[in-house]
């Protein structure tokens, strides 16, 4: 077979490339044609066709996501905002954290374990990408039906996977979250986060600049895995007809990764990388492109000096590995020696591949012949871009008309208890703790908080007890019953549970997990719930830093419910004063913050009691959420409160619960009349227990700082309603059950163990 | 004039930065130790960290025992020296012989991370010595290949001549025989355990405990009163 040059494109136009194989529509074809003015070499078509993949171009979202740009808070702490690998947020004292999440949700439903591993190692390298060490991960989860049969292999995988890789890299996971829901069966979702933090001068960015500089490549032998991954598996909806793309999910080695990882940061310590790129979805074709099209110049690569995992692989193939462990460094030609040396001390394989040149193009080469001669900026970013249709779904209003506020209630206290123990023992709210068991916490001994607290928090500096917070929420089903409130809910409830931390609020991360843009009703979800987090960032002052899309996460005509997954990062000056959620002391009063409406539309206890899904999701007030924060937060700097819960799905019984068995400690509750209104006691006690209003938390007061903390509530209009004491070993509600926490505790252990059995 | 105690790093070990902190919080001199490095710096005592060294690829600690730095270590510790080996450092010191035993996978065959009660058995090794017999401590626990296991013989020497210094309380975590957490060898300068002490240091972080800084302070008495 005769190779592919660029010569020879241009003097065989009437060649046929499989173009539609690759994933390009026609007219995208006719695009590339149109931009090279010939026809594409198949290594030019290969880089085109997986850089203008839904998952690498944006190219169905793009026009909605500029909202966060441009509706972007006023704000000093963004140092690095979206488009870079990751954003970089300041945090004072000198120092810099970056931190985002992404999606790694098909790959995880073909093959869990490698799936949800390389999801890890792919966003740890964006972070090490950025100049810092990372320091935790995070993990949300959606998973299908909980005793769907499916669900046992895709669960444990997935958990073991992301140990395997997370636990192997020594990065302490902190937090996440792991929700079931028979939409996500054939589409699970896994999303994975990390943070980084480094010193404000070490801040690096993916550009080759510097005409001559060297492009070296180091890590992982490049090798037949993931090849298209990012193409076919990600920008395709599942489909029974297409052969098995099994193949296409890459394999990782943490080992790998974590000599990447000190042999990166030993290389910026000594100031040698002038630019920087990891090789994650469409390998080289992507951090070639994307070096190239953020610098000045050009590039020239010879991919004959790409070390190979199999000697048989095309050049096309090499373009489009996805092989892990991989970073691209752009390097002066003096410092090539000792960034060569870094990497041996390191028994890290790292190799000179090309270097930047004064022109404007990208050029490939292959045994000596031109293969890819392209302007890069045409293919990393000035790809298609979609102005999909979107139009609200005609089922949308019976949706909401469906008011959960109807469903039948408990008609007695005995069997309000008994929804009690159902609800807090169902796997959505069930203990986690079988999935956390199984990450490490501790490893780089600066773990402050980790599940199941409201927020992860991690010390940045042993001598000031500076430190980070980060939270991940999206609540599915709020968001399936109106996108827009639904997004604001999800980062509500994480800047919520940053707050009952005890830090402050900074910038936020998203992961929007959605069906197919090709869908109106599915492009109406995700316009919506851009619009709708755009403006809450904007109202709460937290600029979005960056984030990922995933769409296609349906199969056929069914889509998951919308899932925007909010991760809210915040600063605490000293993590001395951070609030646990567990009720600790006994005597302590207990403190209901904000208010309760009758709000069941989407709420745990629908799905639970009823297995039912319609109505409307709570209201959202951003400036009472704004409000309650600041309330949270002074009350910890200043010694008020002793633990915090955040209320969110299972309402205040949830909280309840889980704080009386974090703490091990029972509570009294007593409550007051005028939370709710019916007149029977019993039903007033349901609507306080188990709706899920928002901008509420439950704090544990110390009684000498009751007046102290009631007279800064009531100062500044927050409600703040007395509710009862840490006292004795049951959960106890005056008039109506008392549940020992012993059984409370077996019950919410027993049942994920129990799935997975 | 205090002791120097070094912390080695193979590629792939995590908690050496972690150890070298509670090193220093025991008022000690922590010097890091290369594996490629023979020399040991003429530090007092050496501990071999937790991880994943060479990814725990073909056996936990199989490959990091051929490391130069070993041969050293190896040599030092038959003299006298004390060495500590936490969790993969365990499992290397197993490999090397200094230990007997060997660790397989956890019985449940799951990576478990777990806030872990212990009983201190023996307070006359080199890295006990401030803990009093029979003593309960806390500290995490963190692995998926912790599960000790040695020939009946062997286990019966052990328990005869006092060398289990430390015993899982409460829960078995990972099914080691007769709940064996930590061993000695016969000088007992030698120690080995699964749990992780120097997370154990600082009431700001981890479970908040402070029960490891035992073993580091220990060691510093020994040091500096010899």
């Amino acid at each position: 077979m005769t190779l592919d040059t660029v010569k020879h494109a241009g003097e065989t136009p009437d060649v046929e490339l499989p173009w539609a194989e690759l994933g390009l529509k026609e007219d995208e074809y006719a695009r590339v044609r149109d931009i090279l003015g010939r026809r594409p070499t198949g290594a030019e078509l290969a880089m085109y066709s997986v850089m203008w993949s839904e998952h690498c171009s944006y190219k169905s979202s793009k026009v909605h996501l500029r909202q966060f740009g441009e509706k972007a808070p006023a704000t000093d702490a963004l140092l690095v905002g979206i488009g870079e690998n990751a954003g970089v947020v300041d945090i004072g004292e000198g120092y810099a954290v970056t931190f985002k999440v992404e999606s790694h949700n098909h790959p995880s439903y073909v093959e869990p374990y490698q799936g949800a591993a390389t999801g890890v190692g792919g966003i740890v390298r964006d972070i090490i990408a950025m100049g810092a060490r990372p320091v935790a991960v995070v993990d949300p989860l959606r998973m299908g039906a909980p005793d769907h049969p499916d669900t046992k292999r895709v669960l444990p995988g997935v958990v073991a996977g992301i140990g395997g890789y997370g636990n192997c890299l020594g990065l302490p996971n902190i937090g996440g979250e792991l929700v079931f829901d028979a939409c996500y069966q054939g589409n699970p979702l896994v999303n994975a986060g990390a943070i980084g933090v480094m010193r404000h001068e070490d801040i690096h960015l993916a550009k080759a600049s510097g005409t001559g500089n060297k492009i070296v490549l180091y890590g992982a032998r490049t090798g037949g895995d993931g090849i298209g991954g990012a193409s076919i598996l990600a920008s395709e909806t599942f489909d029974d007809s297409k052969p098995s793309k099994r193949p296409a999910v890459q394999v990782g080695d943490p080992f790998q990764e974590k000599l990447l990882i000190e042999c990166t940061l030993e290389a910026y310590a000594e100031k040698l990388v002038v630019g920087i790129q990891d090789l994650g979805a469409a390998g080289l074709s992507c951090a070639t492109s994307e070096l190239a099209s953020n610098g000045s110049g050009g590039m020239r690569v010879s991919l004959d000096d790409v070390p190979l995992r199999d000697s048989t692989l095309s050049p096309e193939e090499i373009l489009m590995s996805e092989s892990q462990e991989r970073m691209c460094a752009v390097v002066e030609p003096d410092k090539v020696d000792r960034f060569l040396a870094i990497c041996e001390k390191w028994d890290v394989l790292a190799t000179v591949i090309g270097e930047v040149t004064d022109g404007d193009r990208l050029e490939i080469f292959w045994h000596g012949e031109k293969i890819v001669d392209v302007d890069p900026r045409t293919v990393a970013h000035e790809g298609p871009v979609y102005e999909r249709p979107y139009a609200r779904p005609d089922w949308q209003d019976a949706l909401q008309a469906d008011d959960a506020g109807k469903l039948p209630r408990p008609g007695s206290a005995d069997e309000l208890r008994e929804q009690v123990v159902k609800l807090v023992g169902s796997a959505n709210q069930a203990s986690k703790s079988w999935v956390t068991d199984q990450y490490d916490r501790f490893v780089q001994g600066n773990t402050v908080l980790a599940q199941p607290e409201d927020s992860g928090m991690i010390r940045v500096s042993e001598e000031t007890g500076l430190g980070v917070a980060i939270a991940t929420d999206g609540n599915g089903r709020y968001t399936k019953l109106d996108p827009y409130t639904g997004a604001q809910l999800a980062l509500a409830e994480s800047y919520r549970n940053v707050a009952a931390a005890g830090a402050r609020p900074l910038a936020i991360s998203d992961c929007l997990n959605f069906g197919s843009p090709e869908d109106p009703a599915v492009m109406w979800q995700f316009v919506e719930a851009i619009r709708g987090l755009a403006d809450g960032c904007q109202q709460l002052g937290t600029p979005v830093t960056g984030g990922n899309v995933s769409l296609y996460n349906q199969t056929g005509e069914a889509a998951i419910h919308p899932t925007p997954v909010v991760a809210v990062l915040g600063v605490i000056d000293d993590v001395a004063r951070r609030t646990p959620i567990g009720f600790g002391t006994e005597g302590q009063l207990l403190y209901l913050l904000g208010d309760t409406r009758e709000e069941f539309g989407g709420s745990a206890w629908s799905q639970v009691v009823h297995d039912h899904l319609g109505g409307l999701p709570p209201k959202v007030d951003l400036e009472r959420e704004r409000l309650l924060a600041e309330i949270l937060i002074s009350g910890s700097r200043d010694g008020m409160i002793d633990a915090a819960h955040d209320l969110s799905d299972g309402g205040l019984v949830q909280a309840l619960v889980e704080s009386c068995l974090r703490g091990g400690k029972g509570a009294r509750i007593v409550l007051p009349e005028g939370l709710a209104t019916s007149g029977d006691a019993t039903d007033d006690a349901f609507v306080a227990l188990f709706s899920e209003s928002a901008g509420r938390a439950v704090v544990a007061v110390p009684r000498s700082e009751e007046l102290r903390f009631t007279d800064m509530c009531g100062a500044r209009g927050l409600p703040a309603t007395r509710i009862g004491v840490v006292d004795g070993d049951a959960l106890e509600v005056q008039g109506q059950f008392s549940i020992p926490l012993t059984e409370l505790r077996e019950v919410r252990e027993a049942t994920i163990p129990a799935l997975v059995a | 004039m205090t002791a120097r105690v070094g912390v080695v790093t193979f590629p792939g070990t995590l908690d050496d930065r972690d150890t070298q902190r509670a090193v220093r919080i025991a008022g000690l001199e922590a010097v890091p130790l290369w594996h490629r490095d023979k020399d040991l710096h003429q530090v007092d005592a050496v501990v071999l960290p937790g991880g994943f060294s060479y990814g725990d690829y073909l056996r936990a600690g199989a490959i990091s025992r051929f490391s130069p730095v070993m041969e050293s270590i190896i040599e030092q510790a038959k003299a006298g020296m004390p060495v500590l080996g936490i969790c993969n450092g365990f499992q290397v010191l197993t490999e090397t012989h200094l230990l007997p035993g060997a660790m397989l996978r956890n019985n449940h065959l799951h990576f478990v991370c777990r806030d872990q009660k212990l009983r201190v058995e023996n307070v006359n090794t080199a890295w006990t010595t401030d803990f009093t017999a029979g003593q309960e401590i806390q500290i995490p626990l963190k692995n998926i290949d912790g599960q000790f296991v040695a020939d009946a013989r062997t286990v019966d020497e052990l328990e005869a001549e006092g060398r289990v210094v430390f015993r899982y309380l409460d829960v078995n975590p990972n099914g080691s025989l007769r709940d064996i957490a930590g061993i000695t060898n016969a000088a007992g300068n030698v120690v080995g355990l699964m749990p992780h002490p120097e997370h154990a240091v600082d009431p700001q972080v981890g479970t908040g405990g402070t029960d490891g800084l035992g073993f580091f302070t220990s060691i510093l008495k020994k040091l500096v009163s010899a």
